[in-house]
């Protein structure tokens, strides 16, 4: 184990209250996974020991775990991870071109990272998003209603050190590892920044409304 | 015209809608209070009598899976709600956890009660990280509140709420996997049975409901099962959310009793972009076989959409219209499926390797007319044959795509590339025509 001390007290601190969240043990393994990454990043070697460790499991399986998510990443992650959503729907609708100007303008491919450590791109698959196509996601933050320009906007705005407004999320986009600490479950206070719903969520009310259908409000 | 029916969607226009204060002004709660009161097998009976229909695609009845779980033994029984929303087109139950989080929380609180339940799990996708922030900070606020916790309301009963951020596998939805991959482990489907009623999450009874289902249950308890049955067809009760996207003018969530027509649907959308037609579209996510404009009046529920030969599904309308390329658009849904195949059966991880090669060499211009057949016979290898009902979605764009669109893909070997301008689907301008970068 190669943490520093008030690293690996920190971290096995934050282990014991996810493990706490379950009944068994085992089931801490995802939010730990997370944990991992927001202190190294990625899913380090030293993170897959520590989660053995925590859990009483060899390291064997608990590389077999990280290896099946797309989220857990197994080399050191860009700083801002930006995915380009092009299933088949964003796709059609200018994902596809916008994931190939970004692929140009930052010079990396799917699942590459810049060597500046500043950036991660990625295609993802569907991010439950459809209605505000083509999407994209930068730390697992939502941007509706992409075009090249507003795409490309985004990364020059990371490399000029700019925060990044999301469509629906939090006021500003945190950090990769941020963003993993809070879906190891620890709250970092922004529920209550951002929108409640686009206007795509709000169409159907909208239309009820208009219509003058009473509907069945609850 | 069919009216819409706003019932989980109603309070998402309100300023901080997804708060405690916000959701109990509005009537939240008063479905939970009047639960506490009531006995428990007639909560589970009025769900059975509303006839509501699981959510997420397969629609079971609810209550009767609620029904499945064995007489209790003293031992641990939970519910998990799958909130892994990741089919493509569906996009209802995020909106509807980050508008109104309490929705589901309020709706846990009842089935909890109603089957016994003191610890239940939220399984949300980990891609969604401002949901899971606002999940977390309901829980917090139902506790604070009194909702959650030790003898609620003074009615000794526990509950406590554990949100649970997945980390990126579509598998995850199908419940089974869901409970694996809950479990720590890889997030590979379970031999069914035992159904998770009788061994579910650590092999104790589990109740596994879609975010939509758990949502619906507030509203039947607190206006009554009447209310709900009212709405819908015969056999497929209730509201449930719509949702459009593609070359419509306003995608979105159109909440509507089922039964409802894709036609009014793509009316109350402001209709196709201008200037288009419709062309083809999915009527419950890519996992259902497609449909075209000869099925714009089906009605919307169960029992319509399978007898035209698709599944109502995640009720997810994909809309595309005529500059889209059928071959294109399968071929991507393809991938995902080859992508997302979690491996543990050959049919499924092993065909949708090869039928991704074969959509994406017909796609490229590449492809021979004996492939159009080696696609269908490879569907027949998978379909019926897979592990889980991954490997049937995977063949159902292919086999449907064939069906009403042959002659599309026959042009794609006679003339030896794909015919359309890929640029004319999109929804800004561009110039088609550097080469596409393909990571």
């Amino acid at each position: 184990m190669t943490y520093d001390e008030s690293t690996a007290k920190q971290l096995s601190k934050d282990a014991a209250e996810i493990i706490g969240r379950y009944p068994v043990r085992r089931s801490a393994l995802l939010p730990l996974l997370h944990l991992v990454q927001s202190v190294d990043g990625y899913v380090s070697p030293d993170g897959v020991q520590f989660c053995a460790d925590q859990l009483e499991l060899s390291s064997a399986e608990v590389s077999a775990v990280a290896t099946f998510y797309t989220q857990y990443k197994r080399r050191p992650n860009g700083e801002y991870q930006v995915g380009v959503c092009t299933n088949t729907l964003c796709a059609v609708m200018g994902g596809d071109e916008i994931w190939r100007q970004l692929s140009e303008r930052v010079g990396a491919g799917h699942d590459e990272t810049t060597p500046d450590g500043k950036i991660s791109l990625e295609r993802i698959e569907c991010n439950a998003a459809c209605d505000y196509a083509p999407v994209m996601m930068i730390n697992w933050e939502f941007f509706d209603n992409m075009t090249p320009e507003t795409a490309l906007q985004l990364v020059d705005d990371i490399l000029a050190g700019k925060d990044l407004v999301p469509t629906r999320g939090a006021d500003r986009v945190v950090s990769f590892k941020e963003t993993s600490r809070v879906l190891a479950g620890f709250e970092d206070g922004r529920a209550d920044e951002g929108v409640s719903a686009g206007a795509p969520s709000l169409a159907g009310i909208e239309t009820a409304k208009q219509q003058g259908w009473k509907g069945q409000d609850k | 015209m069919t009216d819409l029916t706003p019932v989980l969607s109603a309070t998402w226009g309100l300023d901080r809608s997804w708060n405690f204060d916000t959701y109990a002004a509005h009537g939240g709660y008063e479905a939970a209070t009047k639960a506490l009161t009531m006995d428990k097998a007639d909560i589970i009976q009025a769900v059975k009598d509303s006839g509501l229909r699981g959510r997420g695609g397969a629609g079971f009845p609810t209550g009767m899976k609620w029904g499945f779980l064995p007489e209790p033994d003293g031992g641990p029984r939970y519910l998990v709600v799958n909130a892994d929303e990741s089919e493509p087109g569906a996009c209802k139950d995020v909106p509807t956890m980050m508008a109104s989080p309490h929705t589901v929380i309020e709706g846990m609180i009842i089935t909890a009660f109603a089957i016994g339940c003191d610890h239940a799990f939220i399984y949300v996708r980990g891609e969604v990280v401002h949901v899971y922030r606002r999940l977390m900070k309901a829980v917090a606020e139902a506790r604070d509140n009194g909702w959650l916790g030790k003898d609620i309301k003074g009615t000794g009963f526990n509950l406590e709420i554990t949100v649970h951020a997945g980390a990126g596998a579509y598998i995850c939805g199908e419940e089974t996997a869901l409970l694996d991959s809950l479990e720590g482990r890889r997030g590979q489907p379970r031999l069914k049975p035992p159904f998770p009623a009788v061994a579910g999450l650590y092999a104790r009874p589990t109740v596994v409901n879609n975010v939509e289902s758990i949502a619906s249950v507030p509203p039947i308890i607190a206006k009554g099962v009447d209310w709900f049955a009212s709405m819908g067809t015969e056999k497929s009760k209730g509201m449930g959310f719509f949702s459009l996207s593609g070359h419509v003018k306003r995608p979105g969530q159109y909440e509507a009793p089922l039964g409802i027509t894709a036609r009014e649907l793509i009316e109350m959308a402001g209709g196709m972009r201008e200037g288009h037609e419709l062309k083809f579209w999915t009527p419950g996510g890519s996992s259902t076989p497609i449909f075209t404009d000869e099925h714009l009046d089906t009605p919307l529920d169960y029992e319509s959409v399978g007898a035209a030969g698709s599944m109502l599904g995640t009720r997810s309308l994909q809309i595309f219209d005529e500059t889209t390329c059928v071959v294109r658009a399968v071929e991507r849904w393809t991938h995902f499926y080859k992508h997302e195949s979690c491996g543990k059966c050959t049919p499924c991880r092993e065909g949708t390797y090869w039928l991704e090669l074969i959509m994406r060499r017909l796609e490229a211009g590449q492809g021979t007319m004996a492939d159009i057949q080696q696609l269908l016979d490879t569907c027949d290898s998978i379909a019926g044959r897979a592990f889980c009902a991954l490997g049937d979605a995977a063949t159902a764009p292919i086999i449907s795509s064939v069906e009403y669109f042959r002659e599309e893909y026959v042009r794609h070997v006679t003339e030896g590339g794909c015919p359309f301008d890929r640029a004319a689907a999109a929804l800004f301008d561009y110039d088609s025509a550097p080469e596409e970068a393909h990571a």
